[in-house]
């Protein structure tokens, strides 16, 4: 998929102008965070749980090699194959190949982030095969072009009569003037049409949110169905998953499970949890003859010793996006690559370079809501924070930013005149400002202005305010 | 070639070479003891109130469930579910032996075929494995006896399961899969597939509004044989 990160400014501004994602905005901003306090209310262990997430990980990232190894072990054992794949362009050829020795015409897909990260379908369209996405969201955005901008609601900022106007663009063989009188008639015409695809398709690929060292399983979570449809009916099933997806045992996975939907959705557990292993067994009646799992790294082992590993105990809940007011104003295409929100300002710099996505991490108030909810506690804000260092250094950022930032550390290393500098500018703005003690316009703040009035200083500083008040004291 | 690569890059970011072996056998025997972390006190209740739970969960999550006293309450609890949702008396059966021994003739008008599930299939019947009372949740593992497509295809899944199954939190119904399945694959005993199902299939990715019956079954009934006279 390619970047438009470079461009999150003009991006963010188009998003805010367009009336379809602000109504799906104005319908989300309140749901989200109030489902999930829902559900972390009804379990009063939750935060203890956070700790034991946060640990899990950090305990498997420590010992991720033997974890890779064993997982791997495991799988063989169990009949299954592992393709390990360093790129991007190792993993899509890794899932070309088994699709062709499969002699595979059609792929019908759960939904995989990863997928989207390697852009497999156009890989698999460039090769004559054909591949389906499954997930509802999914399916529409595939027959729009378009892309996810959550990811785990990936169409959400399509209206209903979005998928109205699409399904009766694209569906040419149903009736032109048939009735979608509820929500459940569009949903119903995509599970009447997906239902053959799946019926028909030679290969069914997954993503994993979960691998289990301990059995060699990979597990799936989904509402839908739509994914366990697609790795069952298939003779072929492939799951692509990403090296930081393993964890040692099934109480581990377990406890991690008790975290992602809470934080994901707000449902005490997910629809379906399905934890796959190897493929059919003798006298099963069902089930992929075969099973593989392409294991990509693609950048996260570069993360591993750097300040930026914390990132990879991130299960994909998307807590984090659902409660920052940045994402929650502009939406996820803003941000120009497949990970969207305070996650993805972390994680994209890290997979495409912060010369690219250096936008990103600089797009955060650090408000640090998305820390206070993220279940395995990835302090968000010091990675952005991090990032907006590297790019500092790496002599990343625009000039003025640059030329104002040594200016404001100069003065500020200069106790005596940072506060004379500061007093003059509180009582000029104060004097300026007369009695509305506001600005409606103020040269070099035309941005914070042009929205709302800026509250002028009373007339002092902080220090001078807190000088005075200990003198009283004493 | 990538695997060594990867490895390798792993290795040098936690600034080591691969693990010697005294720490690998601790690592072996963390996998090997499985240690559980905490279980939430909601589940740990008496007998009685786990059953509870685990119905008021199913329910929460838009499944339903009638209670029988024993197997020969089966049929009727099936006839009269199917009626009730104006479908044709039929369905698809587990070859499951405690799903044969329940006297459908009892029923004369139930017309089953054993077997997995088909396209045209509309109402399934599976054998219940276990019960996860925290979450309502249905544990079903792929067998011979229990083929995953009974749990996808139809419209409507009706699972048999017996009290003295529901346990409280998901690790106790691990434990039971580590003690009774055998994969018949080297030393391990995961099953090919583990289905955790907790209510029917639904979706909210039209205007983040709840529908039900996305891709799986729009419905799911679970007719609970009270065999554990502690349960009841």
């Amino acid at each position: 998929m390619l970047a438009t990160s470079p461009a999150f400014k003009a991006n963010a501004i188009d998003a805010m102008a367009d009336p379809g994602l602000q109504k799906a905005l104005a319908r989300t901003r309140p749901q989200n965070p109030a489902k999930r306090a829902a559900a972390v209310a009804a379990l009063p262990e939750f935060e203890q749980l956070r700790d034991i997430g946060r640990d899990i990980k950090n305990h498997t990232l420590a010992h991720l090699d033997f974890y890779l190894e064993a997982w791997e072990a495991k799988v063989v054992e169990s009949g299954g194959h592992v393709h390990w794949a360093s790129s991007a362009d190792d993993a899509r050829d890794a899932v070309l190949k088994i699709c062709q020795k499969a002699g595979a015409r059609t792929v019908t897909k759960g939904k995989s982030m990863v997928s989207e990260e390697l852009a497999i379908n156009d890989h698999l369209e460039k090769h004559g095969i054909v591949p389906i996405e499954t997930d509802l969201g999914e399916y529409i955005l595939q027959i729009r072009n378009e892309a996810p901008s959550h990811i785990i609601g990936p169409a959400f900022h399509l209206n209903r009569e979005d998928w109205e106007d699409t399904f009766r663009k694209v569906h040419t063989h149903l009736p032109a003037d048939r009735v979608f009188a509820e929500r459940a008639d569009i949903q119903n015409e995509a599970r009447v049409l997906l239902r053959d695809k799946f019926l028909a398709a030679d290969v069914g690929i997954t993503g994993a949110n979960f691998l289990i060292a301990e059995t060699g399983s990979s597990v799936i979570v989904t509402n839908e169905g739509n994914g366990d449809l697609t790795q069952t009916l298939p003779r072929v099933h492939i799951v692509l998953a990403t090296i930081e997806k393993v964890v040692p045992t099934l109480e581990d996975a377990t406890s991690l499970l008790r975290l992602l939907a809470r934080s994901a959705t707000g449902q005490d557990f997910s629809v379906y949890t399905t934890f796959s292993t190897g493929g059919r067994r003798a006298g099963d009646l069902d089930g992929p003859e075969e099973y593989h799992v392409v294991i990509v790294d693609n950048g996260r082992s570069a993360m591993i010793g750097t300040e930026f590993q914390d990132m990879l105990r991130c299960i994909r809940c998307a807590a984090c996006m659902n409660h920052c007011p940045v994402y929650q104003t502009v939406g996820g295409h803003a941000y120009g690559w497949v990970y969207p929100g305070p996650m993805g300002s972390v994680l994209t710099p890290g997979l495409i370079g912060v010369d690219k996505a250096g936008n990103l991490p600089n797009a955060s108030t650090f408000c640090g809501k998305c820390e206070s909810v993220c279940p395995v506690k990835i302090p968000l804000p010091s990675l952005m924070r991090h990032w907006r260092e590297r790019e500092f250094e790496r002599h990343l950022s625009p000039a003025s930013t640059r030329t104002n930032l040594a200016l404001w550390a100069w003065v500020a290393r200069r106790p005596g005149l940072y506060r004379l500098a500061t007093r003059v500018a509180a009582k000029g703005l104060a004097l300026m400002a007369g009695k509305k003690n506001r600005f409606s316009s103020l040269p070099f703040a035309g941005g914070w202005t042009a929205g709302r009035d800026l509250p002028a200083p009373e007339g002092d500083t902080f220090f001078a305010r807190y000088a005075a008040q200990q003198r009283d004291a004493a | 070639m990538s695997k060594d690569a990867i490895l390798g890059a792993i290795r040098r970011g936690l600034r080591r070479g691969a693990l010697p072996a005294d720490q690998t056998m601790g690592l072996h025997a963390r996998l090997a003891a499985h240690p559980r972390h905490l279980i939430p006190a909601r589940s740990q209740v008496s007998r009685p109130e786990q059953v509870a739970l685990f119905i008021r969960n199913l329910e929460k999550e838009f499944a339903t469930c009638s209670r029988v006293d024993d197997q020969s309450g089966v049929p009727g609890a099936v006839a009269d579910y199917i009626a009730a949702q104006n479908l044709p008396p039929e369905f698809a059966m587990a070859p499951h032996a405690e799903l044969r021994d329940i006297p459908w003739d009892s029923r004369p008008l139930l017309t089953r075929r054993e077997g997995r599930a088909s396209a045209s299939d509309l109402v399934s019947v599976q054998h219940g494995y276990a019960g996860v009372a925290e979450t309502g949740t249905l544990m079903l593992p792929a067998a011979p006896d229990r083929p995953t497509t009974l749990n996808l295809l139809c419209d409507t899944e009706i699972v048999i399961l017996k009290t003295s199954r529901v346990v409280g939190a998901y690790e106790e119904g691990w434990d039971l899969i580590r003690a009774e399945s055998r994969s018949g694959l080297g030393a391990g005993f995961m099953p090919r597939n583990v289905m955790l199902i907790t209510g029917p299939s639904r979706s909210a990715d039209i205007e983040s509004t709840l529908e039900l019956g996305a891709h799986g079954p729009r419905r799911l009934h679970v007719v609970l044989i009270d065999d554990d006279l502690t349960a009841r």
